[in-house]
């Protein structure tokens, strides 16, 4: 399945090397926060897990002095009417206030903060973050530009990029002020960068809002936080956040691609088959290997091989049908039309038709595509 | 348990053969078989949960593929919640309740037989939901406990049979409870008033009544799902009108006053084992009753702190973050009260007191980490993660399983008549408590640093904690063998208990269940036992 590949045996060597890594970065608290909304929660977090260091010596000193003093086999007597004395008899008003001095203060602290959490208006960017199973798209709302992020399956298990690490990281600028919205397409996700972005979930139908500015220029790693199904574990996130400077640059030479890429799609060349291989593998990895998986192979059932698949080496109508269209026999299969471009989907199936084995010969033209919107 | 001595009395005894338990109406031989489910579920869920660990032992896929991980993820907790900490704790009030009030026995007989008797059949429907999936070639039950849509509606069959496993518990543990309630509210002996209850009722009364509140909203939310996922509805379907977020309100309204209906019982285990090897009565009886049913309202009406990340309003996220915090009053002040039932009492440390005292210090730390969840901002870092994993565990484990089973030794020499053996009860305790924090204190971290939940596979960096994690989790495994060992030991003989094994537990509010001998005849109080009243 899934994981069939990566299987692999940990050797003592192997084990012992995985130990030194981890010994570096391993943390024992909330990464450094580097947005002002994750440094109020850290500071909150802080203050709430001191609260909590307290009121355990605390309670910890009174059992274990009580178990020392009030032993049998020291001797000691049982007061009976300990319940009855004024300690007694006033202790249910003032423990009460004691714990609610305590919970107001936190709670007063905490409503402050979250108020900060939820203003996120006025935004420099916007970028709307989707997910799917199991992959995040990306787009940056202002510049019309589309990223999809998938796992990097070749770092090695030993690595401590292990399940840490994307093929398309997503590029933001620091010192701008960013509002990130929320969505899914299939099922609940949740979109988790520690150090800048706290969660909120993806809920298909749903948009959630959060905020940040990226305070310092690096790398900032997450995960997907909530259940979504087999690979709910192989959905990491990478934030890179870079100069405005380098961002700009970015923005343009993105466009840039995206301009060309709309003409080359557009433009009535007929294509060989090479070239829609090339273009279609890419395509592939990008949009269809998170449940098709990198040999065609699947996930059956839920997500069936593409390897000798019915439809795979079936007629092209049937084919160009379901990836333009979606299926209708089960709805993870969604309609690709407004995801992808007429040249994008004849690449794929191209490249579907004629990878792994699968060797139909067939050549489906961006005109096809187009002929079945 | 309780067969051995049954064969030995032949007047008023039980009836002979597989008819005694199948067709059972003695609350006695009830008890005894909740009791026994619920120790065979406890090996099943405990051993979901040693694969579990196993498979994270390294970073790396190697035993269990993602959705079987899954899959064993929510029956570990199925059958942890609903398949052995509340048939423990239906078993002891089975056993005990109609003991303490003086009640010849339960107040429906009949039904009480019933709702022991669906168990079996939700157990081996639970089983099925696991083997279907392979069957019928589909995807199994990987949404954890909590079966949220739309991952729900996406899974196979096997979820089916997890709706009707649902069902069928949920009926089981609202005819238990409408039983335990009518028992309680009727059948006292004449002269025992509701303020002379021993304090294990109370939490049992205010347990039968949240669950009879709370489980028909986790059936009608199920059942949603079901007509969802076959019947063309959209209840949880964003596309078709629905709303995904509903089920979790539906779900959670059910399930916070579950954490409640969990913890209770055991609380009113330690109202029992703090004060009679205190030798002292409890500190504040009363308060502790009005604390309980304080702990039950509010355990109501602040389901949402287990979604603050689905984006309510500030408003309403607010209004859950107080009321959620303000519970610290209620356990605050139940965790006040056994400190100071110890203060100033006669302490022996028998291994029911000593899980007592173990419970006592590591639910609070379940309690202040709690405090921490419920701070909504610093909650949106730590939803999701090994944090909360580790949180809940504290609660439940402390909170619910070793009250249970300080009240297994506390009681096995009532119900067997023989002592346990106290340096092996004396071993599990320490074997068992130490494993425990050694397992889960480190998920904290590993949550902090940024491990969510529910995953198969996981980075390098989280490897140390997770090792740890696992090989404690193995020592902890194996300590519920001699838990078992010791069990076995003490139905097979052992020395003589008294009537009163414990010489503290006629103090302060102790229930009838000392005045009958020990193991107590087929039929108890055919005569109303006449209460002296208590001041």
């Amino acid at each position: 399945m899934l994981i069939g590949k990566r299987l692999k045996f940990l050797s003592a060597a192997g084990l012992a090397t995985l130990a030194s890594n981890a010994v570096a970065e391993y943390g024992l608290n909330l990464p450094e926060p580097v947005s002002p909304v994750t440094r109020d929660i850290f500071d909150l977090h802080m203050l709430t897990a001191y609260v909590a260091t307290v009121i355990m010596i605390i309670i910890t000193a009174v059992v274990v002095y009580a178990l020392w003093k009030f032993r049998k086999s020291a001797g000691y007597e049982a007061d009976q009417n300990f319940h009855v004395s004024w300690f007694g008899k006033w202790a249910w008003v003032m423990v009460p206030v004691v714990v609610l001095g305590i919970d107001l203060s936190i709670a007063g602290k905490a409503t402050k903060t979250f108020s900060l959490v939820e203003d996120s208006s006025d935004p420099d960017i916007t970028l709307k973050v989707t997910g799917s199973q199991w992959k995040w798209t990306y787009d940056y709302m202002d510049d019309d530009i589309r990223l999809v992020s998938n796992l990097n399956k070749d770092i090695p298990v030993t690595d401590n990029n292990y399940l840490r690490d994307v093929d398309n990281p997503v590029i933001l600028p620091v010192n701008k002020r960013i509002r990130f919205l929320h969505t899914a397409t299939d099922v609940l996700h949740a979109w988790w960068v520690p150090a800048l972005a706290y969660k909120k979930d993806s809920i298909p139908g749903y948009i959630n809002e959060t905020w940040a500015i990226i305070e310092k220029e690096g790398t900032y790693r997450g995960q997907c936080a909530e259940n979504c199904g087999t690979g709910h574990a192989y959905m990491p996130i990478v934030v890179k956040a870079v100069s405005e400077d380098k961002y700009a640059s970015w923005v343009a030479e993105q466009k840039a691609e995206k301009a060309k890429a709309m003409a080359e799609a557009t433009s009535d060349k007929a294509w060989t088959k090479d070239e829609l291989m090339e273009r279609g593998k890419k395509v592939y990895m990008t949009n269809c290997v998170a449940c098709h998986q990198s040999e065609g192979q699947g996930l059956p059932p839920a997500f069936p091989a593409l390897k000798a698949g019915p439809i795979t080496t079936g007629p092209v109508a049937g084919h160009i049908d379901i990836v333009v269209n979606g299926s209708k026999k089960n709805p993870v299969m969604v309609a690709w039309a407004n995801a992808l471009n007429d040249l994008e989907m004849a690449a794929v199936i191209t490249y579907e038709r004629n990878a792994w084995g699968n060797d139909t010969g067939d050549v489906v033209q961006p005109a096809d595509v187009k002929a079945a919107r | 348990m309780s067969t051995e001595v049954a064969h030995d009395d032949h007047h008023h005894g039980p009836p002979k053969g597989i008819g005694r338990w199948l067709f059972s109406t003695n609350h006695k031989d009830i008890g005894t078989m909740y009791l026994i489910f619920a120790l065979v579920m406890l090996f099943l869920g405990g051993a979901s949960a040693m694969m579990l660990r196993a498979e994270l032992l390294y970073p790396g896929v190697q035993i269990l593929d993602p959705d079987l991980y899954n899959n064993l993820l929510t029956n570990h907790a199925l059958i942890m919640v609903f398949g052995m900490v509340m048939p423990a704790a239906a078993g002891m009030a089975n056993w005990m309740i109609p003991l303490m009030i003086g009640a010849p026995d339960m107040a429906l007989p009949r039904l009480n037989n019933l709702s022991f008797w669906l168990l079996p059949f939700a157990g081996t429907m639970l089983i099925i939901s696991m083997i279907a999936p392979y069957i019928f070639g589909d995807t199994p039950v990987n949404t954890g406990w909590t079966l949220y849509p739309p991952l729900s509606v996406q899974a196979g069959i096997g979820m089916d049979f997890t709706i009707f496993t649902v069902h069928i518990l949920g009926i089981s543990s609202i005819l238990a409870s409408i039983n335990i309630v009518t028992t309680i509210v009727n059948m006292r002996a004449p002269g025992m008033g509701y303020f002379n209850m021993p304090l294990f009722v109370w939490a049992w009364l205010l347990t039968g009544l949240l669950l009879i509140m709370v489980m028909p909203v986790l059936a009608g939310g199920v059942t949603m799902l079901l007509f969802d996922r076959h019947f063309g509805t959209a209840f949880f379907d964003a596309a078709g009108g629905g709303d995904p977020v509903l089920f979790q309100h539906l779900f959670w309204f059910f399930g916070h006053p579950e954490v409640y209906v969990l913890l209770l019982p055991s609380i009113g285990v330690l109202g029992l084992v703090v004060p009679t090897f205190s030798r002292k009565p409890l500190f504040a009886y009363k308060p502790l009753v009005y604390s309980m049913m304080l702990l039950t309202a509010l355990g109501m009406v602040v389901w949402a702190h287990h979604q603050y990340t689905v984006g309510m309003s500030e408003a309403v996220t607010t209004y859950f973050m107080i009321g959620t915090i303000l519970i610290s009053i209620p356990v605050g002040y139940m965790l006040f009260s056994f400190i100071f039932t110890m203060w100033r009492g006669s302490m022996t440390f028998e291994t029911p007191m000593l899980f007592a005292v173990a419970i006592v210090l590591m639910f609070s730390f379940a309690g202040v980490t709690g405090v921490m969840l419920a701070v909504v901002p610093a909650d949106l870092q730590y939803h999701d993660t090994y944090f909360v994993v580790a949180h809940f565990h504290y609660a439940l484990i402390p909170g619910a399983v070793f009250g249970l089973y300080a009240g297994v030794f506390y009681w096995l020499p009532k119900w067997t008549g023989h002592m346990y053996d106290e340096k092996l009860g004396k071993i599990f305790f320490w074997w068992t408590t130490i494993s425990f924090n050694l397992t889960f204190f480190p998920q904290h971290f590993s949550g902090l640093a940024g491990m969510p939940r529910r995953i198969v596979d996981y980075s390098a960096i989280f490897m140390e904690f997770n090792f740890i994690s696992s090989i404690s989790a193995f020592a902890f495994g194996a300590s519920h063998l001699l838990f078992l060992y010791i069990i076995i030991k003490t139905i097979k003989g052992g020395e003589k208990a008294g009537d009163m094994p414990w010489d503290g537990a006629q103090i302060g509010t102790p229930g009838l269940e000392w005045t009958v001998s020990s193991p107590p005849p087929f039929h108890t109080f055919e005569q109303p036992p006449a209460v002296i009243k208590q001041s």
